[in-house]
C-alpha cells in the first residue's frame, strides 16, 4: 500500500502506541482487500459498546488504546447496555452498570462523543453525499451508503476505532464507484407503508439476496418513503441480507448514477410480504414486553407514541429506546411527561438488542424486523411484529 | 518443506499443529477461558487450540470474535500462531490486536494434524519440520 509520510510515521510509532496499533489494523485490512492507499474519513461510528458484547477482554483492549489514543475525527458510539441515567428503573444490576461505565469512560478518554445511538445520522454525526466514513453498525452503514449516498464499508469495533484514532480508512469496497452498482433488480408490486411493513420488505429482500449470494439490490415500485420507514428498512435488510447498500428508484440519491441491473430480476408480491410477516409472529405467544425504537426512535415517532398514550395506562413493560439528544427534545416539548405518566419508560443510550435482558421476558412486541431477529436469537424471546399503533395498543391492553 | 503465503501479522512461533477443514467462529465457538472449541458439531469440538498452531480455512461469525481472541491471549489460552487458506477481517483484526503471528494463502491440505511446524508471520511462510 502507498502510505503518506505521516501515515508511515503513525505506523512506525511516532504518534504513540494506540495510533501505531490502529495503523497495523488498517494497513493489514488494506493489504487483504488490495487497497491502493488510504482515504480521509469525516466521521466514525463505533460498535461494540455494550459491556454485554465487549466483555472484560474488549474492555481491556479499549483501556489499553485509551492510554495514549485520541480521536482525529468526529466519532460517536453505538448503543450501550443500559440507559446512563435511568438504568435502575430498567432493572440493570449494579455490577453491569459499573462495567458499562468503565467502557464508556475509556471511549470518552479518547475524545469520542458518548452519544450511544445507532442513529448517528439523526443526532449530528450526519455525513453529506459522497463523503467517506468508517462506520460500524450495520443499519447505520446501510443508511449512510444508501439514503445519504456517503461511502463506508461495514466496519467492526476495532477497525472503526482505528479509523477514529488515525482519521483514515483503506480505499476499497464501498468507497469505490465500481463496487456500488446494483446487482439485482427487485420489483415491489404491493403497497408498503409504515416502519413494520418496510421491515418486512427488508426481510423478504434480505433473505432473497442471501439465497442469490448478492449484496446490492436495486428496488423499484416504492412511490415514497419517510426517514423512519427507511431506517427500519435499512436495519432489516442489513440484518437478514448483510446488505450495506441499496438503490431505490427516485428515492435514494445514486439510483440513476449506475446502470440499472437487468440480469437478475425478481418480483415481490403481496403474498411474499404476508409470508414474511407471518414468519415474524411466533406461535403460542404471551407478550409481556413492548419496545419501540429499533433503530432508535426519531422525535417524530416519539410524538406519535405520546399522542397514542395520552391519558392511557400501560399494563406491560414498555420501552421507548432512543438517543439521549432526541429524548431531551421530547422532555422539552412535554412528550416525555405524557409517556412516563402513562407508565411507559424511556431507555435512552440503549436498546432491546444490546441490553442484558436475555430471558427476562417471555414475548416481545415490536415494530422492527431487526428487533424480531435479535429478540429471538440473542434474548430468547418469542416475538411479534406490528404497527406502532398496534404496539401501543398491546401495551395498554 | 516450506510453504509460502501472505503475511497477516508478524512474529515467529514453533509448535504442533491442530488442523480442521471447518471455519472457526471465536465468538461463541471457542471458550476463551479454556481455549476449547465448543461449537456443536464442529470437527474440533471438545479439543483445545491453546498453545498450538491453529490451521483452518477461514473465520466466520460475529465481529466480536476479534475481542474473544484478545481475551484468549490475555488468558494464555490463545493459539501460538494461525494459518488460514483465506483470511477474514475478524481473524485478521483479532491477530493484530492480540499479537498472534498469522499467515494466509496457504494450501492447508498439505499440513497434517500434530506436525511440528515453524510459522513466520513476518515472512508469510510455514516450515514443516517432520
Amino acid at each position: 500500500m502507498k502510505l503518506t509520510f505521516e501515515e508511515q510515521d503513525m505506523l512506525d510509532g511516532k504518534y504513540g502506541k494506540a495510533t501505531q496499533k490502529s495503523m497495523e489494523i488498517l494497513t493489514t485490512l488494506g493489504e487483504i482487500f488490495e487497497a491502493e492507499d488510504m482515504i480521509d474519513v469525516v466521521g466514525v461510528q463505533i460498535a461494540g459498546v455494550s459491556y454485554d458484547n465487549l466483555g472484560e477482554a474488549g474492555l481491556e483492549f479499549l483501556s489499553e488504546m485509551a492510554e495514549d489514543g485520541k480521536v482525529r475525527v468526529l466519532t460517536t458510539l453505538n448503543p450501550a447496555g443500559m440507559d446512563r441515567e435511568n438504568w435502575r428503573a430498567l432493572g440493570i444490576d449494579e455490577e453491569f452498570a459499573k462495567n458499562q461505565n468503565r467502557a464508556l469512560d475509556a471511549f470518552a478518554k479518547m475524545g469520542i462523543i458518548t452519544t450511544c445511538s445507532c442513529t448517528p445520522y439523526l443526532i449530528g454525526n450526519t455525513p453529506h453525499y459522497g463523503q467517506h466514513l468508517a462506520w460500524a453498525e450495520s443499519s447505520a452503514v446501510c443508511y449512510a451508503n444508501s439514503v445519504i449516498g456517503a461511502r463506508t464499508n461495514r466496519e467492526g469495533g476495532p477497525s472503526a476505532l482505528a479509523s477514529a484514532l488515525t482519521g483514515i480508512t483503506p480505499r476499497y469496497g464501498y468507497h469505490l464507484d465500481k463496487n456500488r452498482q446494483g446487482e439485482v433488480l427487485i420489483k415491489v408490486n404491493a403497497p408498503v407503508k409504515g416502519t413494520d411493513e418496510f421491515g418486512v420488505l427488508g426481510k423478504v429482500i434480505g433473505d432473497k439476496l442471501v439465497k442469490l449470494g448478492k449484496k446490492i439490490p436495486y428496488i423499484t415500485g416504492i412511490p415514497s418513503a419517510s426517514i423512519e420507514e427507511l431506517k427500519s428498512f435499512c436495519a432489516s435488510v442489513a440484518t437478514y441480507g448483510g446488505t450495506a447498500l441499496f438503490h431505490m428508484e427516485r428515492i435514494t440519491p445514486e439510483f440513476d448514477t449506475y446502470p440499472k441491473p437487468s440480469d437478475i430480476v425478481f418480483d415481490i408480491n403481496q403474498s411474499d410480504l404476508d409470508k414474511a410477516r407471518a414468519e415474524l409472529i411466533d406461535d403460542h405467544l404471551e407478550i409481556d414486553f413492548v419496545s419501540i425504537g429499533c433503530p432508535h426512535a426519531s422525535i417524530h415517532e416519539i410524538a406519535t407514541i405520546a399522542k397514542l398514550l395520552k391519558g392511557k395506562k400501560v399494563k406491560k413493560e414498555f420501552w421507548i429506546t432512543t438517543a439521549r439528544p432526541t429524548k431531551r427534545i421530547a422532555d422539552e416539548v412535554g412528550y416525555s411527561k405524557i409517556i412516563e405518566v402513562a407508565g411507559a419508560k424511556f431507555a435512552a443510550d440503549t436498546c432491546c438488542v444490546v441490553a442484558p435482558i436475555k430471558g427476562r421476558f417471555k414475548g416481545i412486541m415490536v415494530d422492527s424486523a431487526k428487533a424480531c431477529y435479535y429478540g429471538r436469537a440473542k434474548n430468547k424471546f418469542k416475538v411479534k411484529i406490528g404497527k406502532i399503533e398496534e404496539c401501543v395498543e398491546e401495551a395498554i391492553k | 518443506m516450506k510453504l509460502s503465503g501472505r503475511k497477516i501479522y508478524k512474529g515467529k512461533n514453533k509448535g504442533k499443529t491442530i488442523v480442521t477443514k471447518d471455519g472457526i467462529s471465536f465468538y461463541g465457538g471457542v471458550d476463551p477461558d479454556t481455549g476449547i472449541v465448543v461449537e456443536v458439531g464442529h470437527e474440533l469440538e471438545g479439543q483445545s487450540v491453546s498453545g498450538k498452531i491453529l490451521v483452518f480455512p477461514t473465520g466466520k461469525g460475529s465481529t466480536v470474535g476479534s475481542y474473544t481472541m484478545y481475551r484468549m491471549k490475555k488468558n494464555n489460552t490463545a493459539p501460538l500462531a494461525i494459518i488460514n487458506e483465506k483470511i477474514d477481517t475478524i481473524v485478521a483484526v483479532g491477530c493484530i490486536i492480540s499479537e498472534i503471528p498469522c499467515i494466509d494463502m496457504i494450501d492447508i491440505s498439505l499440513i497434517k494434524n500434530e506436525q511440528e511446524v515453524v510459522v513466520n508471520g513476518s515472512e508469510g511462510t510455514v516450515e514443516i519440520l517432520d
